[in-house]
């Protein structure tokens, strides 16, 4: 075991991965000189030279497409879209032709492309660079949706994905890069579809994914204080969503609550809930509540983003209301 | 929670275990196990309404230390003291 | 009005020495004047005014150091009217928000709750199908959720109050269903002497493996998942079953016949008196944490007196537990069609001899009370030493 931070993490699985496969190059915006936009990549350049890690143009369409076209001809890309953010003026290349060329070509090309981006806010970066949209990606058919919250699934999860035939899309949440945590680097791939149980209790689950796990986590301790022992429940993949895990959660606790960042209409909570109350009416003692970030666009001013995103306190109070 | 309000909290959960016994009549000191007819079963039903209602999880190693309906009582003011709720009688 | 503060003159300034005024009250001011000199860290700098007007007041004394954002002074605009005492504001702390960080307002929008239509039950699903699971009449239950929606602790509470009443004040319904059931039992257990030719067998059991191994793994469950001991012994009983399957049988129509199922029936005392003994289905099949589960629903619906017909005729063997009641041994009466009924008495710490070393042990005696038309005493003794030996690894049942 070894502690290291998140972004020292993702980069081991990104070296493993450049050792082992010829197959696999990474490409993206600053990957390479510059070491990362957020230092994921820093010396992979110096050590694995420009053939396999490539800076790109400025130009999210054209990279993601010509790593759509990589996979295709036998190649393993991993694209870095440096944020979420940008990969909307990739959207178009990334649903019509990486989730869509294998059903087009019924079943004859398979696209192994693996697309990492940051996602999220609280680092004060305003409306145009906060946003949460796993949920639109996790919307579409064909792909994956990974959302590492621990250090050992910024490398665990990352590994998985390369062995995936179809594309991958592993959504790091800015605010992890430096955490700090144990891996086991002798641990290989972790299990794609499988939610993890972070702490156990009985009175009530807290299901979430990503950047929230933290303050969820912090949440649960919160209500042990005043005697509700959470459950908490983090999702790892957005799709394959493990619903299994959550519905035998509320077979225990009957009461649920969905953390997630994003906007409340139309977020990836309202998919988990509808999802719960599908398979878990006859469990529920109380309506599934979500936690969400309010619908504005992300606020600028630090005290006033801060009100904006999901906070412990915000998910304690909802929380304790289920139990007046 | 004060004194007052644990008994009467436990003496309404033990009515929902024993629902044919005569609360007023229950001796503080003696074995409340003899006095109502309670199995092992019950008992841990008690346990576990306890958990739910107070907020208490009482360990195995702890169930000899709820012998007596007095002997419940003092345990669970500790505990409650211990974790910040509970209260001197009002 | 407007307010010339202590301005921010570097990056990391907190607060500045005023150190001299540059103008008057009731001086002229314009864009661009010298208003002030202050001293920072670094150098004294002087600091012109942003607006055109008058220098109503000073509120600063040279030589005074202030926090950045401070009001120095108040210079009247053109056209405002002279104010005749201008009360200073609180110090601005230098980096301090002027909102309390993490406000706790929820940050969702409250969702409005419809109301069914009158004579509509607002009611979880969870509690709808507990009423239904306990016989509890809906109409008779208030819910303390919101808008007065029915939940699981209301249904819990009504079905006690209703096990209150129905004890508190025994009608003559419920003597009469007491006496029925006295009747029953005492015709079944008549007709089971009469009938079968019972042999009975022994065995003393060393329960410290099984007891240590229950003490620790409660310790890893939440109290509601706790396991009773009984359940330990119910395993136990259902596991040697599938070695022994002579003894999973009914003797009908003068022969045995063998059940290709395992349903273990307990034994359940009723509070006021009486005794059932329903199944639990399928009791090998089931992890100890599921049979756990079964185990306290069967016993909830027996006292309140909701079991299914089917639990009550499908047990192929059943257990007799009167340990907790003080008794060693039960010697008891099989419950016809079985072919058997295992005994187990309370747990005694008593010396036993381990590697020929005399220790203290904690025991418990189990009871076979079998069918000598379908059973043989050796296979009665093999199954009660299966028992024994599952007993001693308590982790695999």
């Amino acid at each position: 075991m070894k502690r290291m931070t998140y972004r020292e993490a993702v980069r081991s699985a990104l070296r493993e991965a450049l050792q082992n496969d010829p197959r696999v190059f990474i490409m993206g915006e600053d990957v390479g000189r510059y070491g990362g936009y957020y230092a994921v990549t820093h010396g992979l350049l110096e050590e694995f030279g420009p053939e396999r890690v490539r800076d790109t143009p400025l130009s999210e369409a054209a990279y993601v497409g010509a790593g759509i076209g990589a996979a295709v001809n036998g190649m393993r890309p991993i694209v870095e879209v440096t944020t979420i953010n940008f990969s909307l003026l990739a959207l178009d290349q990334i649903l019509n032709s990486a989730a869509t060329i294998r059903y087009m070509s019924g079943g004859q090309i398979n696209i192994p492309l693996v697309v990492r981006m940051a996602t999220g806010a609280g680092r004060q970066l305003a409306a145009q660079h906060s946003h949460s949209l796993e949920g639109w990606y996790a919307h579409i058919p064909g792909i994956s949706v990974l959302t590492p919250a621990t250090v050992a699934d910024g490398r665990g999860l990352l590994l998985a994905a390369l062995n995936e035939p179809d594309p991958v899309f592993i959504f790091e949440h800015a605010t992890l890069y430096p955490l700090e945590g144990e891996v086991d680097e002798d641990a290989g791939p972790a299990k794609i579809g499988e939610a993890t149980v972070r702490r156990t209790g009985n009175h009530v689950t807290l299901v979430t994914y990503g950047g929230s796990l933290g303050k969820t986590m912090e949440a649960a301790g919160q209500l042990a204080d005043e005697g509700i022992e959470a459950e908490v429940i983090d999702l790892r993949s957005l799709r394959p969503l493990d619903t299994a895990t959550i519905l035998a959660s509320v077979e225990k606790t009957h009461r649920a609550v969905v953390v997630d960042e994003a906007w409340r209409t139309g977020s990836f909570a309202a998919e988990v809930g509808a999802q719960i109350m599908e398979g878990g009416f006859d469990l529920l003692d109380w309506p599934v509540q979500r936690v969400c970030s309010a619908e504005v666009p992300m606020p600028y001013a630090k005290h006033m983003e801060d009100a904006a995103l999901p906070q412990a306190s915000t998910i304690v109070q909802v929380v304790k209301e289920m139990f007046q | 929670m004060t004194d007052e309000e644990i008994r009467s909290t436990v003496l309404r959960l033990l009515s929902d275990i024993a629902p044919e016994a005569d609360l007023a009549s229950i001796k503080p000191n003696v074995n409340i196990r003899d006095q109502l007819d309670i199995d092992s079963m019950d008992f841990l039903n008690f346990v576990i309404a306890v958990d739910k209602e107070l907020h208490v999880d009482i360990p195995e190693r702890d169930y000899p230390k709820l012998a007596t309906l007095d002997a419940c009582m003092a345990y669970l003011a500790e505990r409650l003291k211990a974790a910040g709720r509970a209260r001197p009688t009002d | 009005m407007a307010e010339f503060r202590m301005p921010i003159l570097g990056a990391d300034m907190k607060a500045g020495k005023l150190v001299a005024w540059r103008k008057q009250p009731g001086d002229q001011v314009h864009r661009g004047d010298i208003i002030a000199d202050v001293e920072t860290d670094k150098a004294v700098i002087e600091v012109e005014a942003f607006v055109d007007g008058v220098l109503e007041r000073t509120l600063v004394e040279p030589g005074e150091t202030v926090p950045v954002g401070t009001i120095l002074a108040i210079i009247r605009l053109e056209g405002e009217p002279a104010l005749a005492e201008m009360p200073a504001g609180p110090p601005v702390e230098a980096g301090a928000p002027t909102v309390a960080p993490h406000p706790t307002v929820p940050v969702q929008p409250p969702v409005r709750l419809r109301v069914p239509e009158a004579g509509g039950v607002r009611i979880s699903p969870l509690a709808r199908n507990l009423a239904a699971k306990l016989g509890v009449d809906l109409a008779t239950v208030t819910g303390t959720g919101p808008g007065g929606r029915i939940q699981q602790r209301d249904i819990e509470q009504a079905s006690a109050a209703m096990a209150r009443r129905a004890s508190a004040a025994p009608s003559e319904e419920v003597a009469d269903r007491q006496m029925r059931m006295r009747q029953a039992i005492a015709a079944a257990m008549a007709r089971s002497h009469r009938d079968i030719p019972h042999f009975h067998l022994f065995t003393t059991i060393d329960m410290s493996r099984a007891l240590a191994w229950l003490a620790k793994e409660n310790e890893t469950r939440s109290v509601a998942d706790r396991l009773l001991y009984a359940i330990l012994l119910i395993k136990a009983v259902a596991c040697a079953l599938r070695e022994v399957p002579e003894l999973n049988a009914v003797w009908e129509d003068d022969r045995v016949s063998l059940k290709p199922d395992i349903h273990v029936g307990v034994a359940i005392v009723l509070r006021e008196g009486g005794l059932v003994a329903p199944a639990l289905h399928l009791t090998d099949r089931q992890g100890l944490g599921d049979l756990m589960r079964d185990f306290r629903d069967v016993v909830q619906r027996a006292r309140a007196g909701s079991l299914r017909s089917s639990e009550l005729s499908d047990p192929t063997i059943t257990i007799t537990n009167l340990g907790e009641l003080g008794v060693e041994a039960v010697f008891g009466l099989i419950y016809p069609p079985q072919v058997a009924l295992v005994g187990f008495g309370k747990i005694v710490e008593r010396p036993w001899s381990v590697d020929g070393q005399i220790v203290s042990r904690p025991l418990v005696t189990a009871t076979l009370a079998a069918d000598h038309r379908a059973l043989d005493g050796f296979r009665g003794s093999v199954f009660l030493a299966t028992i024994d030996r599952l007993l001693q690894e308590p982790d695999k049942l």
